[in-house]
C-alpha cells in the first residue's frame, strides 16, 4: 500500500510573514455568495461561539449545535486563571517571537511552527476584541489592563478577570452570538447532540443530532462542519472537564476518515482538589494563578508526612525548615511556576516517595502563608477570592488558615482531530477548532494558552481559512436531507442506539466509565510504560465487552434519557481510551504530557527521542474491530533550534 | 469531619412538560457528609437503576459552580441552605441526620418543566439575544488600553459580570422576575465606556423582552440576591431602572 | 414618549412608586396639622381654616387619585406576580432571607392600611372636607377639634388606629427606599442609608399619629386643655 503523504498546506515564506501571505493571497467568498452558504458548527465554547459568531456577522448562515440547556455553558466557561498575548503591556520584554517560543517549548517540540506562530500573532487582537465586547479584564488603578504571571513564562502576559477568566471570554463570545442570533445570521439548537457528521462524495455535508429532549433523530445540512466539540478528557471519569464534555463528535469524524493526532497527548494538571471519595463525581481544578503566590511543598522529614497522614500532625506545625519546597528545589530558575507537566510529575514522585499529605497520602500544600504575610489577606483575597471560597465549600477548609491541599488530575487533550494549517481535517469541509483540534500546544500546554488558541481559531483564523474552501462551493445548492448518504448516515445512529437499549444488561453507564477510568489513571496516567500500556490494551478491550453485552439504559430512546446520552459518550471514550493507549505506546518517547517512564534524563527530567518521534501521530480508522493505520506528519524545525527543556536555569 | 448520614428524599417527578407531577419519597442511608448534593443524587440514582427504574432527571454539568447548569430548589431555597453557592457546590454536610430533604424544580412561568427537575431556561437567552452584548464585530476594534477604565468601575462591572445565568433570582423571587438577571447585563454594560453607548437601546429592549416573556414585575423583595450564588446585589436593579426611565422619558 | 407607564414593568412600577411618595407627602402634611391637635382647639382650629382653603381643596381630587392609581397598580402588579410564579406552588414553600418582613407582604399591608383609611373617612372626613363637595353642612372648624377628641376617646377605635399605624409603619419602611430604589435613585453606597431613612421617616409619621392618638386615648386633653 503507498504510504499516504500529508499535506498541511502551510504558506511560504519567513516565520513572521506566513500568516499574512496566507490572507493575502487566499480566496474569499463574496457577501452576496455568502448568504447562500450554509456552515454547521458544533459547540458553543470559546472556539464554536465565537467562529459561529464571526462566521454569521461575516453574512453566512450558520447552524450552531449545543448539548447544554444554552450555549453560555460550555466548559470553556470554567477556564479560571487567564488568557495570554504577547501585549508586552507591562514592559517586560514580551513579543510574539517570544510568546511563540515560549508555546513550542512548553509543547515539548511537538507542535508545528508555522501554527504557533500565528497563535502568538494574532493573540493581541484577542484581547482588544474581548475588551470591545465588554469583557472586564482586571485593571490597574490608572486603568489599564492588568498583568500576571503563569507557568512557563517569564513575563507577565496573562490578562484575567478574577479567577472566572474563561466564564468572562464566553461571555463576550456568547453575547457576539446572541447578537447573531436575533440577527437571523445564526440558529441555535441547543440540547442537541451530533451523533454523527455526513459525507457526500468525500465532502462533510452535514450532521446527523438527536434532539435531547424529544430523542428525535434529525438531518441537517451544510456547504461545511465545524467541530468546536473539546477534549476528551473524561475518558478517565474522574478529570477537571464538565460531566458532558465528551468526544463523540471526534471520534465520529474519526471513524469517517478523518484522522486523530497524537491521542496520548493528555495534561495532567497539578493543581486540583485532591480525590477524597469513592462517590466522587468529578475533580475541581485550583487555577495555575495561584501558583504566582502559592508554594508548593511536602514535609522534608517521613515521619512527618505520616504524622501529617494519621492526623497527629498539622501542617501549620512543621517548622520552616521542615519543609521541602521541592519545585524552587529542583527549578530555581522558575521556581512553583514551572509548565504543568513538570509540576505534576514533581508532586507524584514525592507522593510515590512517601512524603504524600492528606489522609491518602495522595496530596501536597500549596501554601499562601508568606503571600499573606507579605500582601495581606486583601491583596490575596482580592486576586484569588472566589478560589479560595470554592475550596473551602468543597474541603471545609479555610485556606488563609492552614495550607490547600493539591493534587494533579486530568485537565486537557492536547491531541485531537488532525487538522492542516488552515485547520481542515483529513475530510474536506470538515473543520475542527479549539481543543477538538491538535494543532498547536504539541505535547504540553501552558497555562493560559488554550484561551487564546479557542479564540485565535473562531475569531481570527477559522473566519478566514474556511473562505479558501467554500469559494468553491458557491455554485453547490443546498443538498436535501432526503438524500442517501442521510438515510444512511441516520439508520446507522438509530441502530447503535437501538443496540444499546437491547442490551438490558446488569451495569450502569457510570459503573463501567468508572472502571474505564481507574484503567486510563493506572495504566495510561502520568507515568506509563510499555508494560502499563499493553496491559491497560488488554484491559480496555475487556470494558468494550462488558459495556456492549452488560449495559443497562433504562427508560426509553425516544424520549429525554440520560443513561442514553451517557452510554452513547462511554462507547466513544471506551475507543478514544484504547486510541491513547496504542498511541502511548507507540511513541517510546517521554516528551510533555507524555511521559515514558523507560526515557528519561538521570534527574528525572522527559527525555525525547527526536531522531524517531519528531512527528505528530496520525490515527486513521481502518475499520471496527481492526488496527488503526498510522501515518505521520513530520515536525520539521525551520526557525527554531530544539533543545532539552531546561527551567532549571 | 466526615460523618454517614440517613436521609429521606422527596423528589419531584414529572414524565415530561405536559404530564402532570407529583412527589415521590425515597430512603438513602449511610451518605457521607463530603458528598456533594449532586453526588448524593448520583448515589440515589445508581440505586434507582439497580432497582432497574428510571433515574431522575436534573441540569448540571460543570459541578464547580460557574456553568449555571444546575437548578434545584431544596427545601424553599434555590440551591439549598447554603449561602453564595450553586445546588453543585452545596455539600451533604449542611444536613442534619434522619432530615427529610424536599427538591423540586424552579417554579416561574417562564421556566416550564421539561422532566423531572429539569427546567427550560431559553427566556434568559432570548433576554440577552434583546439586547445583552455590545454591537461590535469580529476585527477593526481599538487597543484593549485605548481607553483607561477605573479599577472600581472595572471591577463593580466584573461583579454585574459573574452572572451564571442559573436562574436562582428569578426561582426565589415571589413575584417570579428577572430583573437581577438583565440588571447585572445591563449595568455591567452601562459601567463600561465600550458598552455605554447602546445602553437605552439595550436597556428598552432586554426589559421588553423580559415583560414578553411573562417575568413579574420587581418589588425589591431582595430574595434574589440572598439566593444569587454569585452575590450580585440588587444595586444593579437600581442602575437598570435608572437607565430605562431616562431612556423612555427621553423618547 | 409613549405608553411605558403601562406596558412595561419598570413603568408600571414607576406609577406604583410616584404615587406611593406622592401618599407620603401627604401623609406628613396631615401629620403636621393634626399635630396642632397637641396644642389645643384653637390651634387645630386654625389648621381646619387652612385645609378649607380653595387651593387645597383642589388638591383634594388630585390626593383621592393618587391612592386610587396606587391601589388599581397594586392589584395590577400583584395580579400579573401571581402569574408569573406559575401554577404550582413550592412545596417547600419561600425560605429565602429577604430585605424584610414588610417586603414580602406589601399587599397584605397595604389592604390593613386600605380598610382604615375607609372607617377613618367615616369618622372624621365625611363629616367635615367631604360637605364642602357635596353642599352639605360641614362640622365647623371650631368643633372639629370636639370631634376627634370623642373618636379616640374611645378605647377600642383608639387602639385600633394605633395598630393601624403599625401596619403603616410596616408598609412605609419597604415602601420609601423601594420606591426610589425603583426610580434609580440608589445605588449600593445608597443602599443603606436610604433603607435607615425610610425607617426613620416612617417612625416620624406613625409615631406622631401615634402620640396624637395617645394624647386623646389617655385624657391628656383634657389635663392640659381643659380643665384639669
Amino acid at each position: 500500500m503507498a504510504k499516504i503523504t500529508i499535506d498541511v498546506k502551510i504558506p511560504q515564506g519567513p516565520l513572521a510573514e506566513k500568516w499574512s501571505n496566507y490572507k493575502a493571497h487566499q480566496k474569499l467568498v463574496n457577501p452576496a455568495n455568502k448568504r447562500r452558504l450554509d456552515i454547521i458548527v458544533v459547540g458553543t465554547g470559546l472556539a464554536g461561539a465565537s467562529a459561529a459568531a464571526s462566521l454569521g456577522e461575516l453574512g453566512f448562515n450558520v447552524l450552531n449545535f449545543c448539548i447544554q440547556d444554552s450555549p453560555r455553558r460550555a466548559h470553556s466557561i470554567a477556564a479560571q486563571g487567564g488568557i495570554n498575548a504577547a501585549k508586552n503591556y507591562p514592559n517586560d520584554g514580551d513579543s510574539v517571537y517570544r510568546l511563540f517560543y515560549d508555546t513550542l517549548k512548553g509543547g515539548d517540540y511537538r507542535a508545528r511552527e508555522a501554527n504557533v506562530y500565528r497563535l502568538a500573532e494574532v493573540s493581541n487582537s484577542i484581547i482588544d476584541q474581548c475588551v470591545a465586547q465588554g469583557v472586564p479584564f482586571a485593571r490597574e488603578y490608572g486603568g489599564l489592563l492588568d498583568n500576571r504571571s503563569f507557568g512557563g513564562a517569564q513575563v507577565s502576559r496573562t490578562f484575567y478577570a478574577k479567577g472566572q477568566t474563561g466564564q468572562q471570554l464566553l461571555l463576550g463570545a456568547y453575547s457576539a452570538l446572541s447578537r447573531q442570533i436575533k440577527k437571523g445570521s445564526v440558529k441555535i439548537y441547543s440540547r442537541y447532540e451530533m451523533l454523527d457528521v455526513v459525507i457526500i462524495e468525500g465532502r462533510a455535508r452535514g450532521i446527523i443530532a438527536r434532539n435531547l429532549i424529544t430523542g428525535k433523530i434529525e438531518r441537517f445540512f451544510a456547504h461545511a462542519v465545524v467541530l468546536g466539540t473539546g477534549g476528551y478528557g473524561n475518558a478517565f471519569f474522574l478529570s477537571t472537564n464538565a460531566m458532558g464534555s465528551n468526544c463523540s463528535a471526534a471520534i465520529q469524524a474519526y471513524k469517517k476518515g478523518a484522522y486523530f493526532a497524537n491521542p496520548c497527548y493528555a495534561q495532567i494538571h497539578p493543581t486540583c482538589i485532591p480525590v477524597h471519595g469513592e462517590f466522587q463525581s468529578k475533580l475541581t481544578l485550583m487555577s495555575e494563578s495561584l501558583r504566582n503566590d502559592g508554594r508548593i511543598w511536602v514535609p522534608k522529614k517521613k515521619e512527618d508526612a505520616e504524622a501529617i497522614r494519621a492526623g497527629k500532625l498539622k501542617p501549620t506545625q512543621i517548622a520552616e525548615e521542615d519543609r521541602d519546597y521541592y519545585l524552587e528545589r529542583r527549578y530555581p530558575a522558575f521556581g512553583n511556576l514551572v509548565p504543568r507537566d513538570v509540576a505534576s510529575r514533581a508532586a507524584k514522585e514525592r507522593c510515590d516517595a512517601g512524603f504524600g499529605v492528606g489522609a491518602t497520602g495522595l496530596a501536597v500544600y500549596l501554601d499562601f502563608s508568606s503571600s499573606i504575610e507579605r500582601l495581606g489577606q486583601s491583596v490575596v483575597e482580592e486576586r484569588y477570592g472566589n478560589l479560595f471560597q470554592m475550596y473551602e465549600k468543597i474541603v471545609d477548609e479555610n485556606p488563609y488558615e492552614t495550607p490547600m491541599m493539591i493534587y494533579p488530575a486530568i485537565h486537557y487533550t492536547m491531541g485531537g482531530i488532525w487538522v492542516d494549517y488552515e485547520l481542515q481535517t483529513s475530510i474536506p469541509g470538515l473543520y475542527a477548532i479549539g481543543e477538538a483540534n491538535f494543532s498547536d500546544h504539541g505535547a504540553n500546554r501552558l497555562g493560559a494558552s488554550a484561551l487564546m488558541q479557542g479564540l485565535a481559531d473562531g475569531y481570527f483564523v477559522l473566519p478566514y481559512t474556511i473562505q479558501n474552501y467554500l469559494s468553491d462551493q458557491i455554485r453547490v445548492p443546498r443538498i436535501s436531507t432526503d438524500a442517501a448518504e442521510f438515510d444512511a448516515a441516520e439508520k446507522a445512529v438509530q441502530d447503535k442506539i437501538e443496540k444499546i437499549m437491547a442490551i438490558k444488561g446488569k451495569r450502569s453507564v457510570d459503573s463501567i466509565h468508572k472502571e474505564l477510568g481507574l484503567v486510563m489513571w493506572d495504566f495510561v496516567g502520568m507515568g506509563r510504560t510499555k508494560e502499563t500500556l499493553e496491559k491497560a490494551l488488554i484491559r480496555i478491550k475487556e470494558i468494550r465487552k462488558e459495556f456492549w453485552s452488560n449495559v443497562f439504559v433504562p427508560g426509553q430512546s425516544t424520549d429525554l434519557n440520560v443513561e442514553l446520552e451517557k452510554a452513547l459518550r462511554l462507547a466513544d471514550f471506551i475507543e478514544i481510551g484504547e486510541l491513547m493507549a496504542m498511541d502511548a505506546l507507540n511513541r517510546e518517547e517521554s516528551c510533555g504530557g507524555h511521559f515514558r517512564e523507560e526515557y528519561q534524563t538521570e534527574e528525572g527530567e522527559a527525555l525525547r527521542q527526536d531522531d524517531k518521534f519528531s512527528y505528530a501521530a496520525c490515527w486513521k480508522y481502518s475499520g471496527e474491530g481492526k488496527e488503526p493505520e498510522l501515518i505521520t506528519e513530520p515536525l520539521e524545525y525551520e526557525f527554531v533550534q530544539r533543545q532539552q527543556r531546561n527551567y532549571k536555569s | 469531619m466526615e460523618k454517614l448520614i440517613n436521609i429521606k428524599l422527596r423528589v419531584w417527578r414529572q414524565k415530561d412538560a405536559k404530564s402532570k407531577g407529583a412527589f415521590e419519597t425515597y430512603k438513602l442511608d449511610n451518605i457521607s457528609t463530603d458528598t456533594s448534593f449532586l453526588e448524593m443524587l448520583d448515589i440515589l440514582n445508581e440505586q434507582l437503576i439497580s432497582e432497574r427504574k428510571e433515574p431522575i432527571a436534573f441540569d448540571h454539568d460543570c459541578r464547580e459552580g460557574i456553568c449555571g447548569m444546575c437548578s434545584l430548589y431544596i427545601n424553599g431555597r434555590p440551591h439549598g441552605p447554603d449561602d453564595d453557592v450553586t445546588t453543585c457546590q452545596l455539600h451533604m454536610r449542611k444536613f442534619k441526620d434522619g432530615e427529610t430533604i424536599t427538591v423540586e424544580p424552579w417554579r416561574s412561568r417562564a421556566f416550564p418543566v421539561i422532566k423531572d427537575l429539569m427546567v427550560n431556561r431559553n427566556a434568559y437567552d432570548q433576554i440577552i439575544q434583546a439586547g445583552g452584548y455590545v454591537s461590535v464585530n469580529t476585527g477593526g476594534v481599538p487597543d484593549a488600553n485605548a481607553i483607561p477604565i477605573g479599577k472600581p468601575i472595572a471591577d463593580e462591572a466584573m461583579d454585574a459580570a459573574s452572572c451564571i445565568g442559573c436562574g436562582a433570582c428569578a426561582a426565589a423571587c415571589k413575584n417570579g422576575s428577572a430583573m437581577l438577571f438583565v440588571a447585572a447585563k445591563v449595568s455591567q454594560l452601562a459601567l463600561l465606556p465600550q458598552g455605554k453607548v447602546e445602553t437605552a437601546a439595550r436597556a428598552k429592549a432586554m426589559v421588553a423582552k423580559m415583560d414578553e416573556l411573562g417575568f413579574g414585575n420587581c418589588t425589591n423583595t431582595g430574595a434574589c440576591e440572598a439566593e444569587c450564588p454569585k452575590n450580585i446585589s440588587i444595586s444593579h436593579i437600581a442602575r437598570l431602572n435608572r437607565e430605562f426611565l431616562v431612556a423612555k422619558l427621553k423618547d | 414618549m409613549n405608553l411605558f407607564i403601562i406596558n412595561s414593568s419598570i413603568g408600571r412600577k414607576l406609577i406604583m412608586s410616584v404615587s406611593g411618595l406622592f401618599l407620603i407627602v401627604f401623609l406628613l402634611v396631615h401629620l403636621t396639622i393634626n399635630s396642632l391637635l397637641l396644642f389645643g382647639p384653637e390651634a387645630f382650629q386654625a389648621g381646619c381654616e387652612f385645609m378649607e382653603l380653595p387651593i387645597i381643596l383642589i388638591m383634594v381630587p388630585v390626593l383621592a387619585a393618587g391612592f386610587v392609581v396606587h391601589i388599581l397598580y397594586a392589584l395590577w402588579l400583584s395580579y400579573q406576580n401571581m402569574k408569573a410564579r406559575g401554577d404550582v406552588a413550592y412545596a417547600s414553600g419561600k425560605n429565602s432571607e429577604t430585605t424584610s418582613w414588610a417586603s414580602k407582604n406589601m399587599l397584605v399591608l397595604g389592604a390593613i392600611v386600605l380598610g382604615f383609611i375607609g372607617l377613618h373617612l367615616a369618622h372624621f372626613w365625611a363629616k367635615m372636607q367631604l360637605q364642602h363637595f357635596i353642599g352639605g353642612t360641614p362640622v365647623e372648624a371650631k368643633d372639629a377639634y370636639e370631634l376627634v377628641a370623642m373618636q379616640f376617646r374611645n378605647p377600642v377605635i383608639g387602639v385600633l388606629y394605633i395598630l393601624w399605624y403599625g401596619a403603616l409603619w410596616f408598609h412605609l419602611t419597604h415602601g420609601f427606599w423601594s420606591a426610589l430604589h425603583t426610580v434609580g435613585l440608589n445605588n449600593s453606597v445608597w443602599f443603606n442609608r436610604l433603607k435607615w431613612i425610610g425607617i426613620v421617616l416612617a417612625t416620624i409619621i406613625c409615631l406622631g399619629f401615634t402620640v396624637i392618638t395617645a394624647f386623646f386615648l389617655l385624657g391628656f386633653d383634657k389635663c392640659l386643655h381643659v380643665a384639669c
